[in-house]
């Protein structure tokens, strides 16, 4: 148990990226923003 | 010993006294003490023996020891200091693959919102109405332009959609009559300034499944600076009754209501918790694009303000969640574990190759924001892409091809901003406009420290 850093949350973005990328997750412009698009916050539609 | 490049692969900062650490290329996102904070500062410089002697007056030494090994530990676990495999090798190609539509069924509107991009609603004195075989058009475009994708997107825009209801509920009906023999889903939203949002137009999208966002400013005087009638008079009163019966028919879920923060209300928290304190629980107030000499313009001096209204905001938000009322704000939305992958995450809104919209006539552009703009104009949908090196250079202007975003942390949560922004402001599709970069950075620490917290408060439960 670590004292000094704790680990909140990981998900390996350079992991497995030859299965990943097959583009049907949400056009993030679709949603909400028009013009202050963040990617972050979208569901990946394979999970 | 110095190794400036290492210390580019992690971003650490402190937001309301909790300090936080994001791994850049992992995403991978730690909580800090103050000890490790001061031993990050050093570590890509010194030698652990030296950094406790730089310390040695105000941390005992097994404290810098113990920190200095937890960071040594987790760097070699592969989550922290990790390197991005991609940035030097990155090259889509490929036909564009578009997937999502921006229907303009209206250039016309019912309102003449002062910020408006299209000319507050006049479009240049030129206004036109969808008729339904380009809207239908557009479907069969899409429909093969897709390829292998399942799911589609099409929103309906304008203008002001619900002034060409019927086209609307045209191409609905004959897009799902086709979904099912081309392997395709469709996923429906509409945008609307709700002044015609009635009754039965509400049925209608809830019957349908069509996602709404809901135009709204926040605060009455806010709202009817803004987003005013013809004559000049404010639209709150008309359209606050219809935004209330939308969302009490759809249980308070499948919308947004969206607002525009200008100059005029650099206090937007206000408009936010006004929207909240409505009952609505889906919320999103974005900041506005305009021309700097826009007398409700956002300029680089506001940005001070505008970065402590956004942590005043984030108390609040963590205030009510905490209550037991909570609402959604959509830029406060972050996918730690579960977010898009990394391909995804290299170009933002798609537009121009993966993301199109189309013109009254039929016309396709990169988006709405480029609609009109001759140089942009990329194909049609009864001919298709024309202009495929258009595509391409949209396609290539991810976060690789962007100098600026090359070396900044959030990277891969912004994934460059947006395009049409970068034309406007830079006059370069490869240069951010600068001010949104600095409001995205604020946007995704804040989001990122509510993470932290929500997290903290579930691993306690």
């Amino acid at each position: 148990m670590k004292k000094h850093i704790r680990l909140v949350s990981s998900q390996g973005l350079q992991k497995n990226i030859a299965d990943r990328g097959c583009g049907e997750c949400q056009t993030s412009c679709q949603s909400a923003c028009k013009t202050s698009c963040t990617v972050g916050n979208q569901v990946c539609q394979k999970q | 010993m110095h190794q400036p490049e290492k210390e580019k692969l992690i971003h650490k900062f402190t937001s309301r006294g909790t300090q936080i650490l994001l791994d850049i290329n992992s995403g991978t996102v730690f909580e800090i003490d103050a000890v490790t904070d001061a031993v990050l500062d050093q570590y890509c410089r010194r030698s652990k023996a030296e950094i406790i002697a730089y310390y040695k007056d105000k941390y005992a030494a097994a404290e810098v020891d113990e920190a200095w090994e937890e960071i040594a530990d987790w760097e070699r676990q592969g989550l922290l200091f990790t390197t991005d495999v991609l940035a030097d090798t990155y090259n889509p190609a490929g036909e564009p693959v578009v997937k999502a539509l921006c229907l303009h069924v209206a250039h016309d509107c019912n309102l003449r919102c002062r910020y408006c991009f299209a000319d507050a609603g006049e479009y240049m004195g030129k206004r036109e109405i969808m008729p339904p075989a380009v809207a239908k058009a557009a479907i069969d475009f899409v429909l093969t332009s897709s390829h292998g994708r399942k799911y589609i997107e099409v929103d309906f825009f304008g203008g002001e959609p619900l002034l060409n209801l019927g086209v609307v509920k045209d191409t609905v009906a004959y897009a799902r009559a086709l979904a099912g023999d081309h392997g395709k889903e469709f996923r429906f939203t509409l945008t609307t300034n709700a002044v015609l949002l009635t009754e039965a137009v509400r049925n209608y999208l809830r019957e349908n499944n069509i996602s709404v966002v809901l135009s709204l400013d926040g605060r009455p005087e806010v709202n009817d600076r803004t987003r005013v009638f013809p004559g000049g008079q404010g639209s709150y009163a008309t359209i606050l009754p219809n935004i209330r019966a939308m969302i009490e028919l759809l249980n308070n879920e499948g919308y947004y209501v969206r607002g525009t923060y200008t100059r005029w209300n650099a206090d937007f928290t206000n408009d936010v918790v006004h929207l909240a304190d409505l009952g609505f629980k889906h919320i999103s107030v974005e900041p506005v694009v305009a021309d700097s000499a826009a007398p409700y313009a956002l300029t680089s001096d506001l940005l001070p303000a505008l970065e402590r209204e956004y942590d005043r905001l984030t108390d609040i938000y963590l205030e009510r969640f905490a209550a037991g009322t909570p609402f959604n704000f959509f830029h406060f939305n972050i996918n730690t574990d579960n977010g898009p992958c990394l391909p995804k995450r290299l170009t933002g809104c798609g537009a121009g190759y993966e993301y199109l919209a189309v013109t009254p006539t039929g016309d396709l552009y990169p988006c709405h924001q480029f609609v009109g703009r001759t140089e942009y104009r990329m194909g049609s949908v009864f001919t298709g892409i024309e202009r495929p090196e258009l595509s391409r250079t949209f396609r290539q202007a991810h976060i690789y091809s962007k100098p600026q975003c090359r070396e900044c942390w959030a990277r891969f949560f912004c994934s460059g901003g947006c395009h049409a922004n970068a034309v406007a402001f830079g006059g370069d599709l490869l240069i951010p406009y600068e001010l949104a970069c600095a409001l995205e950075k604020k946007r995704v620490e804040c989001a990122l420290y509510i993470d932290v917290r929500k997290r903290a408060t579930a691993g306690n439960k």
